[in-house]
């Protein structure tokens, strides 16, 4: 069904009752080209770009709960391109390009809202760091500005750019194309159009082995509905990949961390932007309901628990407070917490694995809403046709073997 | 919060008065050793849904590093013991 003004308009006069469901409940068939593990946003644009660029039908999409429960529903949707590296900069922005079209592409309001994406500078170091990060944007044609604290405050005006806080404004950099948007109707709209394409989307199925022949490759995935055949297998199970891999006997250079974010009660609109700061692991934007949409940093140790401790978010709360005193008031509605899948360098890793057949699209860690779009796209080039996507291939997983790293930790601890 | 017993200093204590020191029993492979054999040395992480054995260091206590054993899903500790000891047997 085709969203527009004139379907809105005819189902008001129909009391509403002709919409119809994003997705159908699929039932496993015993063979599909292409089975993707973990529908989650990536999961599920890898599938969607699969049949709607590169050909293929024959497409299945498995999940253990329901689609989009992970960290795509669990994250505060900060996007920005503003990466240091020219390999992590080649995806950041070919993500942001295809946000920019996004709801048109998929007759969906997906809500994207590019208002600005300011990280805040706390001291000479982050300072350095920062514009480091601006002139390496510039030389790749990418956008992002230094702000002085003046100018700063004048794009936030709740900023507090006092010099005598414990955490004083040393200065800003903005993305003004960076934003936020609705990670929800990200996920039911990439699964809505996959599914009109013809992919199957099987629920409350969990993957629980993966089967390979004499020849070692893949011959397909054991899950909760039974065996499932597939000429290539793509996991995306983002704070799983590890217990996945493992099915294969694939070790991954993965440690999966608690992340939280908190929302406050609704208010008026009052933060025009996004603000973030890596130094001090907050950052703060505003939804359209009205609630305040505060991210914390990762727990210290691995867990599997979806529950940080309460230290951390308080950690958070104290900063933000300190940097938004209008906020010092106000009361948290819910905090909750998802199970993020961390690379030693804090890039992710996307493309083939050491077992034939079998591909892995994972360890975006603290930051992979952003590239939903163009990991998905890329991803879905590399399944194609079994060699890795250019923008994807510095991703690869030997590149631990080799040293490749590409490292954008040492620059931020968390990367939002 | 976690409470860790530091198996020298004693009964439970915050999870702040430590630094998690990553996966325990890692071991530096043997000169001469392939790139493999040092990637997973440096990288490959176990990361188990279930018991974990890792390190920590009591840096606000005795300061020293020590194991434990924690269940990756409750959180729960299960036993600590210290560096050069064997790895304790416990059920989830
Ligand atoms: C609190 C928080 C805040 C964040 N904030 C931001 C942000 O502001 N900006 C940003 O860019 N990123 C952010 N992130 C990171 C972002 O959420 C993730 O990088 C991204 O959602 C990963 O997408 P995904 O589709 O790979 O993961 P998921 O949505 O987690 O999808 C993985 C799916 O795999 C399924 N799965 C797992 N095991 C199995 C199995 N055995 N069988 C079948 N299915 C299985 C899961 O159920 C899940 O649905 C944040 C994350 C968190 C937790
Ligand atoms: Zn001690």
């Amino acid at each position: 069904m085709h969203f527009s003004f004139l379907s809105l308009l005819r189902q008001a006069f129909a009391n509403h009752e002709g919409w119809q469901p994003y997705w159908q409940q699929a039932a496993p068939k015993p063979f599909y080209d292409i089975v993707i593990v973990g529908a989650g946003g990536h999961g599920l644009s890898t599938a969607y770009y699969l049949a709607s660029e590169f050909g293929m039908r024959n497409i299945a999409v498995v999940e253990k709960g329901w689609l989009g429960g992970g960290n795509t529903a669990r994250n505060t949707t900060v996007i920005r391109s503003n990466y240091l590296w020219e390999e992590s900069e080649a995806i950041y922005e070919h993500s942001l390009k295809l946000w920019e079209s996004l709801s048109h592409v998929l007759n969906i309001n997906v809500m994207y809202s590019p208002r600005g994406v300011m990280m805040l500078a706390h001291n000479h170091h982050d300072t350095m760091v920062l514009k480091r990060h601006v002139h390496a944007n510039r030389l790749a044609g990418i956008d992002n500005e230094w702000l002085t604290p003046e100018e700063a405050k004048a794009f936030c005006p709740l900023l507090n750019i006092e010099q005598n806080i414990r955490y004083p404004v040393t200065g800003a950099a903005l993305q003004r194309r960076g934003g936020v948007a609705r990670h929800d109707a990200v996920a039911w709209g990439y699964a809505r159009a996959a599914a009109a394409l013809g992919v199957d989307i099987i629920e409350n199925c969990p993957v629980t082995g993966i089967r390979r022949g004499a020849d070692g490759a893949v011959m397909g995935v054991e899950t909760g509905k039974g065996f499932i055949g597939a000429k290539r297998v793509g996991v995306v199970a983002a704070g799983h990949t590890s217990v996945l891999m493992e099915m294969a006997g694939v070790r991954m250079p993965i440690e999966s961390f608690p992340l939280q974010a908190l929302v406050s009660e609704p208010v008026k609109p009052m933060m025009p932007c996004v603000a973030m700061s890596n130094t001090i692991h907050a950052y703060m934007s505003q939804s359209d309901k009205g609630e305040l949409v505060i991210g914390a940093g990762t727990d210290v140790y691995t867990s599997y628990s979806q529950a940080g401790g309460l230290h951390i978010s308080q950690h958070t709360l104290e900063a933000i407070c300190e940097l938004f005193p209008a906020t010092r008031r106000m009361k948290m509605l819910r905090n909750w917490g998802g199970i993020v899948d961390v690379t030693p360098d804090r890039s992710p890793i996307i493309g083939k694995t050491p077992v034939p057949g079998l591909f892995v699209n994972c360890g975006w860690g603290t930051g992979g809403f952003k590239a939903t779009t163009g990991s998905g796209h890329v991803f879905a080039a590399t399944l194609a046709s079994g060699e890795p996507h250019p923008i994807a291939a510095p991703f690869s997983l030997d590149r631990f073997r080799t040293g490749r790293l590409i490292d954008e930790a040492a620059a931020a601890a968390v990367a939002h | 919060m976690l409470l860790i017993p530091c198996p020298y200093c004693g009964f439970p204590r915050p999870e702040i008065e430590f630094r998690h020191a990553g996966e325990a029993h890692l071991m530096r492979p043997e000169e001469p050793a392939s790139d493999e054999a040092y990637a997973a040395f440096l990288y490959e992480r176990e990361n188990p849904k279930g018991i974990a054995a890792e390190r920590w260091r009591h840096v606000h206590g005795c300061g020293r590093y020590f194991n434990a054993l924690r269940d990756t899903v409750s959180d729960r500790i299960l036993a600590v013991y210290k560096p050069g000891e064997v790895r304790p047997e416990v059920a989830s």
